[in-house]
């Protein structure tokens, strides 16, 4: 396992290098000054641009500047933002935790939905049940996440009265009354996105349990007299999961675009909400630290894809 | 035992869907008097069986034509609907629909059944040209590593492999975010954003159908009518165009329609983010983005929009999942 950890580990350096690479080729080939906005400022005499050009190494060719940009960015050094005026990295460290709370409990929601679903529409197939799984699950991924959330605080929000539609960080209280508020508000940013997560992974896992069903060792399952239960979930469910954590994987770019669009609905103070707030502020370096951050997050994620992966086919993990 | 039946009806269903499929083909020139005579067996069309095939997903032919509806009220709704979307009145303001304003007005008093219309022009060319853009450079990059081998397959399976594990969003509002006034100085507002947005939206969405192109090129290449080809003297750019490609189109024209879905969703993402379109130029995710701080008085501002959006990508889901049962020849319908 631990030599199979650090392969993996080995391999997602070169998507972090091409990632940066990315990141800096679009910041390069940009027009005009990406900080331009300093150097254009009058409050900022000629010989004092000059310094700042020279020490932020504007000048030089482009792959000493992507260098050094990489090595600045390796060390947690982000720069500065040009609005709120701290650390672009403490600016992000102290709203990740918002983030990572709502994709992952966002994501628990969705496996709550699409493991049974998928499982039982399987057992079944062309069953009415699995005919209305399938239905939701075609209407479930066709509504984009920002409808649902204004659909969400339409009715729960302005006809019903029983949820906040504002996240509010400055909650005052203690104990349960103040645990309440939290999930309470928590509640629509993160049902929207498991939703239309669970939506899609119903299907997925529905097709792949499809699959394996029909192979030979799940009918020695049955003729060994092993109740349905236990075929299904001990020996069917397992392999099926190997398609689906692929899936699931290739999903997470996807993820993150919809906890942008979920933080922005709900304002909710994650990095995805400060993404969209510093472009409209021309915020540079705290939008670049921010899509790197999201970057490296998809490659941890993917990387946690292939641990899993691992544990469910040990035929993989010791090659 | 129990258990084993329950297997059974999927390949019941499908081993009796099989000889159906084949039989609309071959049974129905047999009428009960020209059984006496020899006649000759109707010829099928492979387009003609294909639409027999499409035809027996009822859910996606339903999606066809409410999508075929969409498309023409959007298209011709404007000629017959003549409201100006820029006009603007005071007196009627955050109106509710009404046999004037069927859809309501907003803020400005502007009709929003003009504006939708207009919207729905927008939201559905950009889906197109950049579901366009997608599969040429998807269909391309698929192509060369297809019939490639050695370093550049490799090389470009790593790009593809890249830009699936980008953080498309933020990517997509970074790029708008550094070019847009660039784009817009040099070709004018409308355009530049049209451009830069069906560029974007399409140069990260190919991956998907390169990969598909280039799993239908591996197989392609190895069967005896591209050997045979290959035999005769053509050349590599004849055996992909006139043999490998048009056998590789089925899950391509899948993949296109299910892209176009995706388009519209991320047009309608951008805009709704406000750097998208500008709002004299009102596309559906426009219109909601407008609607979303109105909310509480007037719904029908973004329940009109938000539901276009919703039927348009659900129709064009079917579709393709009705399309990706036609033109799959492994499965059996």
């Amino acid at each position: 396992m631990g030599r199979y950890l650090l392969r993996r580990l080995l391999i997602a350096i070169p998507s972090v290098i091409g990632i940066s690479i990315v990141l800096f080729a679009v910041l390069a080939l940009a027009p005009g000054d990406p900080f331009g906005d300093m150097a254009t400022s009058p409050d900022i005499p000629p010989e004092v641009r000059e310094a700042l050009r020279v020490q932020f190494g504007l000048d030089d060719p482009i792959p000493v500047r992507y260098m050094h940009w990489f090595v600045a960015m390796l060390h947690g050094d982000w720069g500065f933002s040009f609005v709120s005026r701290i650390d672009v990295s403490r600016l992000i460290l102290e709203r990740v935790p918002t983030t990572l709370a709502v994709i992952g409990s966002s994501q628990i929601l969705a496996l709550l939905i699409a493991l049974p679903v998928g499982i039982f529409a399987a057992a079944r197939p062309y069953s009415i049940f699995d005919q209305l799984a399938t239905a939701f699950a075609f209407i479930g991924f066709s509504l984009p996440t920002f409808f649902t959330g204004l659909l969400f605080i339409l009715l729960f929000s302005i006809e019903l009265h029983w949820l906040p539609f504002v996240y509010r960080t400055d909650i005052g209280g203690s104990g349960w009354p103040w645990v309440w508020e939290h999930v309470r508000q928590a509640i629509m940013p993160v049902a929207v996105l498991g939703l239309f997560q669970g939506a899609s992974w119903t299907r997925y896992v529905r097709s792949a349990m499809l699959d394996v069903i029909r192979l030979d060792y799940v009918t020695t399952a049955r003729a060994k007299g092993l109740s349905e239960r236990t075929v299904l979930l001990k020996h069917v469910v397992r392999n099926a999961l190997i398609p689906v954590v692929t899936l699931v994987a290739l999903q997470m770019p996807a993820v993150f675009g919809g906890a942008i669009i979920t933080e922005q609905i709900f304002r909710v103070p994650g990095i995805g909400s400060l993404l969209i707030n510093s472009i409209l502020a021309n915020d540079t370096p705290v939008v670049m630290g921010v899509t790197f951050v999201f970057a490296c997050l998809v490659i941890l994620f993917n990387l946690l894809a292939d641990l899993i992966y691992g544990w469910l086919d040990p035929r993989i993990a010791y090659r | 035992m129990a258990g084993s039946t329950r297997v059974l009806p999927t390949a019941e269903t499908e081993a009796a869907k099989a000889p159906a499929a084949a039989g609309t083909a071959l049974a129905a020139p047999v009428a009960p008097g020209a059984l006496a005579v020899a006649v000759p067996r109707r010829r099928v069309s492979p387009g003609l069986d294909a639409w027999r095939r499409f035809r027996r997903h009822r859910l996606a032919l339903a999606s066809t034509v409410i999508l075929a509806l969409i498309i023409v009220t959007v298209v011709l709704g404007p000629l017959w609907w003549n409201v100006p979307i820029n006009d603007i009145d005071f007196a009627a303001t955050l109106t509710g629909p009404s046999w004037h304003h069927p859809f309501g007005t907003d803020d400005l008093g502007q009709d929003l059944l003009a504006r939708v219309l207009y919207g729905g022009r927008i939201s559905l060319a950009v889906g197109l040209t950049a579901m366009l853009v997608a599969v040429f450079v998807g269909t391309v990059v698929g192509a060369l590593a297809g019939i490639s081998r050695g370093w550049l397959d490799a090389g470009l399976m790593w790009l593809t492999d890249l830009f699936l594990s980008l953080p498309q969003l933020p990517l997509l509002l970074l790029i708008i975010y550094l070019f847009r006034d660039a784009l817009k100085a040099v070709v004018g507002a409308e355009v530049g954003v049209f451009v830069l947005i069906v560029t974007v939206i399409g140069g990260f969405r190919w991956m998907p159908v390169a990969r598909l192109v280039r799993a239908q090129f591996f197989s392609l290449r190895e069967k005896e009518f591209v050997e045979a080809a290959r035999a005769l003297g053509a050349s590599p750019w004849r055996q992909v165009v006139h043999h490998m490609l048009p056998n590789a189109l089925g899950p391509v024209i899948v993949a296109g329609t299910i892209e176009v879905a995706a388009a519209i969703i991320a047009e309608s993402t951008l805009s709704f983010l406000g750097l998208g379109f500008p709002p004299d130029i009102p596309s559906w995710g426009r219109l909601l983005y407008d609607a979303k701080d109105n909310l509480d008085v007037a719904p029908h501002w973004a329940l009109f929009p938000g539901a276009a959006i919703f039927l348009t990508v659900l129709t064009l889901n079917f579709m393709g999942d009705g399309l990706r049962d036609t033109l799959d020849p492994r499965k059996v319908m």
